[in-house]
């Protein structure tokens, strides 16, 4: 067997992020650079101002609706599985299960093959493509929920939770906080398939996202503004930023119930802080046992890990023998998820 | 377990007490006995067991997990019996969750060893809201901002039935409470409680205005001091004595010393003051007596407790409520002449010669321990709840501060949008630099327009957030009003105020011009 080259010597962090030195591009860099793989359209992988971007088409039109200019000077499109040679590597991009467009990028040089996993997920979301496995030699995965308290109960329970309240108040108005891009599609999607089938409606920062989602043929049922209703809206269900939760924007709802959809719910003391009342425990994370899983399918023999709770995971990988380090990237958000 | 788990779940978020009641409301409906009962029993502080829940969390602890897992996990969660139910593993998913009476059940019948054993084979049957209902159930008080009132009103509710009905029976009931419900759902006669001491709805007094005083004929009218105690209903029979507060919960336990001495057949109204040698100490000497669940000696000695008693409603098994101020009072003068237990003494009905001089009295006195006046009609019976024109209080004027805003936080419930609750400061000097230091907190006294109006302030002020609370720019004079203050250890400032709210908000006034914490501390002994 050939001696194969230490990993750091193609692949390692620099003042911008990770950097592919063979095929001389960077994966989500935190800051402009000439050429950039994006692995999905959140704010903290998705930055503006990178010269050429390759990404899923999905990836791309959701950039360019966030981004409009600064969305990249030339922006390449490249199908799920489709391989690409880039110089001295061949990329691929993977459906990662996280949001609409959401992939992993698969970097094979010199017979060694390096998956970056981006955001993911193993739960099955009826707005994006599930998660694919890649058997790698480099995992480079994220770990937000990377703490054993992190388990995600099934979101079937979570929605039921929410229309039970429904039930419980109907005088009073459901304001649901969830991020624009991928958890509000998928929670109305949840409700659908729930048999919820009264009008959801959107705060103004959520129409243009859910509009693309429309677009892109997902049935997400009546989807009205809040901005062309006059109503109070008692036991209805608005969706709204997290940032208008408890604003003076909610005033005009009836008697507003707070509700807030995401992994972070699961701890209570996060609950009181935001002034939540109705915590929903909806992730597009993987959750603890889904790393430890995925990293044990993909057969790694190393494991870095980008952001989240990296010290657990490394210490729990250690633990099952496969060589881990954290990257400490700067600039990831997930807090924000 | 699982109806349990989720009411407590919601109880916790849920700020407001009319989504409470819907809460409860709708669990008592819907959840069978036993198990009803003993979630009453959990949110009216009555649990009939007791588990060494940190023990056997710990031991738990040590063989369950990686120490090191755990530990960044706690620090992640903030509380270790909230870690344990989410780090838990699922091992029996779908596994029959236990009851409610189940665990009581087991938790009574195990010996000092099986608690850890029990504790896991529950926790490996539930989900991570169930985990966590349960330590919160094991743990005897789940604290879920429901008072025992608050839950006695939505089992009322549920029903149909006043609660006043229900606390007079609460005390002759246990958990699970299977004679309360099947009263309640009228399967069974309201059960019956002449044989022990019972809580009887009080009376109460309404606030005086200043016009209604020059209409009253003072001829008609007993007049007490208010004492600055706190409200207190002594139910003794049968060698069983509870001491029980206005609301009806039963707080003799703090008091052994009045349990002790208290061996009569009455149910007395007065009120529970620390007194040493004869003269009232003030509020604070009280407070470090009360909401506790046991009692040193020391504290017993240091703070002496004594009942003030006022009226009577019951004497040697007869109902006196029916009869008039004046033939009551004869009662119980009567009573405490033969009877009357060390630690316990007659509220004075004062003696004027007119409504003038009454008045003049009033405004003179500055005894420790008096609150105000009260007015009492004399030919009307003891009714329970807060009749119209039967009995008044008349407080001392409120004092009053002009403070700075110096930190706004979000209310609750209707609240939530506004910056509601604010904390204020007074100026003090230090090696000769003045800064603002915080004296209290309010969040009443202001109109809605107020409210809103302070909102605008605080957003458009905002220097720092942290989480549900802003730091603003330390302008805004506020005319703070307040009952007393008092010396207190626990606050930075060193002292505290009692029942601080907004009287006025100052936006005339620069901040600079605001009281100094000197002369707030001056009114500790003025106000008396
Ligand atoms: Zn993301
Ligand atoms: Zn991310």
């Amino acid at each position: 067997m050939p001696v194969q080259p230490p990993f750091e010597s193609w692949l390692r962090p620099d003042g911008s992020g990770l950097y592919c030195v063979p095929g001389d591009f960077h994966i989500d860099p935190h800051a402009a650079v000439p050429r950039a793989v994006i692995t999905h359209g959140h704010s903290d992988h998705a930055r503006p101002g990178h010269g050429a971007v390759l990404a899923t088409a999905d990836t791309l039109e959701i950039m360019k609706l966030r981004l409009g200019q600064g969305a990249g000077d030339s922006l390449q499109p490249l199908d799920y599985g489709e391989a690409l040679k880039v110089r001295d590597v061949t990329v691929r991009l993977v459906p990662a299960g996280h949001i609409l467009g959401s992939a992993q990028v698969v970097i094979e040089y010199q017979g060694q093959r390096a998956v970056i996993s981006g955001d993911y997920k193993r739960h099955a979301d009826p707005t994006c493509e599930a998660y694919e496995l890649v058997p790698c030699d480099l995992f480079i995965t994220e770990a937000t929920f990377g703490l054993p308290i992190y388990r995600h109960e099934p979101d079937t329970g979570e929605v039921a939770k929410l229309i039970a309240s429904l039930k419980d108040f109907p005088e009073r108005t459901h304001q649901v906080g969830v991020y624009g891009l991928g958890k509000c599609q998928r929670l109305i999607a949840l409700l659908r398939q729930a048999g919820f089938d009264r009008p959801v409606y959107l705060h103004g920062a959520l129409r243009s996202m859910t509009d693309y989602y429309l677009a892109r043929g997902f049935a997400l049922g009546p989807v009205p503004s809040v901005s062309d209703t006059k109503e109070k809206l008692a036991g209805e269900i608005v969706l709204s930023p997290p940032s208008a939760l408890g604003d003076r924007w909610s005033r005009r709802f009836a008697d507003p119930l707070a509700g807030f959809a995401s992994g972070w719910m699961r701890i209570r003391g996060r609950v009181r802080q935001r002034g939540v009342e109705l915590p929903l425990i909806i992730s597009d994370h993987c959750d603890w046992p889904e790393l430890l899983q995925t990293i044990a399918e993909t057969g790694a023999r190393e494991v870095w890990v980008t952001h989240g709770r990296e010290d657990a995971l490394v210490h729990e990988v250690s633990k099952m023998g496969v060589k881990a380090r954290a990257l400490a990237l700067v600039g990831r958000e997930d807090e924000a998820e | 377990m699982k109806a349990f788990a989720t009411l407590l779940d919601r109880l916790t978020y849920t700020p407001s007490r009319n989504g409470k009641l819907t809460l409860m409301r709708n669990y008592f409906r819907a959840t069978p006995d036993p198990d009803r009962g003993f979630a009453l029993a959990a949110l009216t502080d009555g649990l009939p067991i007791s588990f060494p829940l940190r023990r056997v969390l710990a031991d738990i602890g040590e063989s369950r997990f990686d120490p090191e897992l755990f530990r960044l996990s706690r620090h992640d969660v903030g509380d270790t019996a909230e870690t344990v139910a989410l780090i838990w593993p699922v091992t029996q998913a779908g596994a029959d969750a236990p009851r409610l009476s189940d665990v009581v059940a087991a938790v009574s019948a195990a010996g000092r060893g099986g608690h850890a054993a029990l504790l896991t084979q529950w926790l490996d049957r539930l989900d991570a809201t169930g985990r966590w209902a349960l330590l919160k159930f094991l743990s005897g008080a789940p604290r879920v901002g429901v008072s025992a009132r608050l839950a006695k009103q939505a089992v009322a509710d549920a029903f149909g039935q006043g609660v006043d009905d229900i606390e007079e029976l609460w005390h002759g009931l246990a958990p699970p409470y299977l004679q309360l419900f099947d009263w309640l759902e009228q399967k069974s006669e309201r059960p019956s409680m002449s044989a022990t001491p019972i809580f009887r709805p009080l009376m109460l007094a309404h606030a005086l205005e200043d016009a209604e005083w020059a209409g009253l004929d003072l001829q008609d009218f007993a007049a007490e001091w208010k004492w600055d105690g706190i409200r207190i209903q002594a139910a003794a029979k049968g060698g069983v004595t509870r001491l029980f507060s206005r609301t009806g919960d039963d707080i003799g336990g703090a008091f052994p010393e009045l349990l002790d001495h208290f061996k009569f057949d009455a149910i007395l109204d007065g009120e529970l003051l620390v007194v040493r040698d004869g003269a009232v100490a003030p509020f604070a000497d009280l407070q470090q007596r009360l909401n506790r669940k046991s009692v040193t000696r020391a504290m017993m000695v240091k703070y002496p407790v004594h009942v003030r008693f006022y009226d009577a409603l019951e004497i040697g098994g007869e109902d006196l409520r029916g009869l008039s101020f004046t033939d009551r009072r004869k009662r119980l003068e009567a009573w405490h002449q033969e009877f009357g237990p060390p630690h316990s003494d007659l509220s004075a009905v004062l003696s004027f010669d007119s409504k003038d001089a009454l008045k003049l009295r009033w405004e003179a006195t500055r005894e420790e321990g008096i609150e105000g006046l009260m007015l009492k009609r004399r030919d009307s019976p003891y009714l329970a709840g807060r009749p119209k024109g039967h009995w008044y209080k008349w407080k001392r004027a409120a004092l009053t501060a002009d403070c700075v805003m110096l930190y706004a936080q979000k209310g609750a419930g209707k609240r939530s949008s506004f910056y509601s609750d604010y904390t204020f400061g007074a100026w003090a000097e230090k090696d000769g630099v003045r800064t603002l230091v915080p004296v209290g907190k309010a969040y009443s006294g202001f109109t809605d327009d107020e409210l809103a109006q302070l909102d605008r302030f605080v957003r458009q002020n905002t220097i720092e957030r942290f989480g549900p609370v802003r730091s603003v720019t330390p302008k805004l004079v506020l005319e703070v009003a307040f009952d007393a203050v008092q010396e207190s250890a626990r606050h930075k400032s060193g002292i505290a105020m009692r029942f601080p709210r907004v009287s006025r908000i100052r936006w005339d006034k620069p901040a600079a011009e605001a009281d100094t914490l000197e002369t707030l501390k001056a009114l500790i002994s003025a106000a008396r």
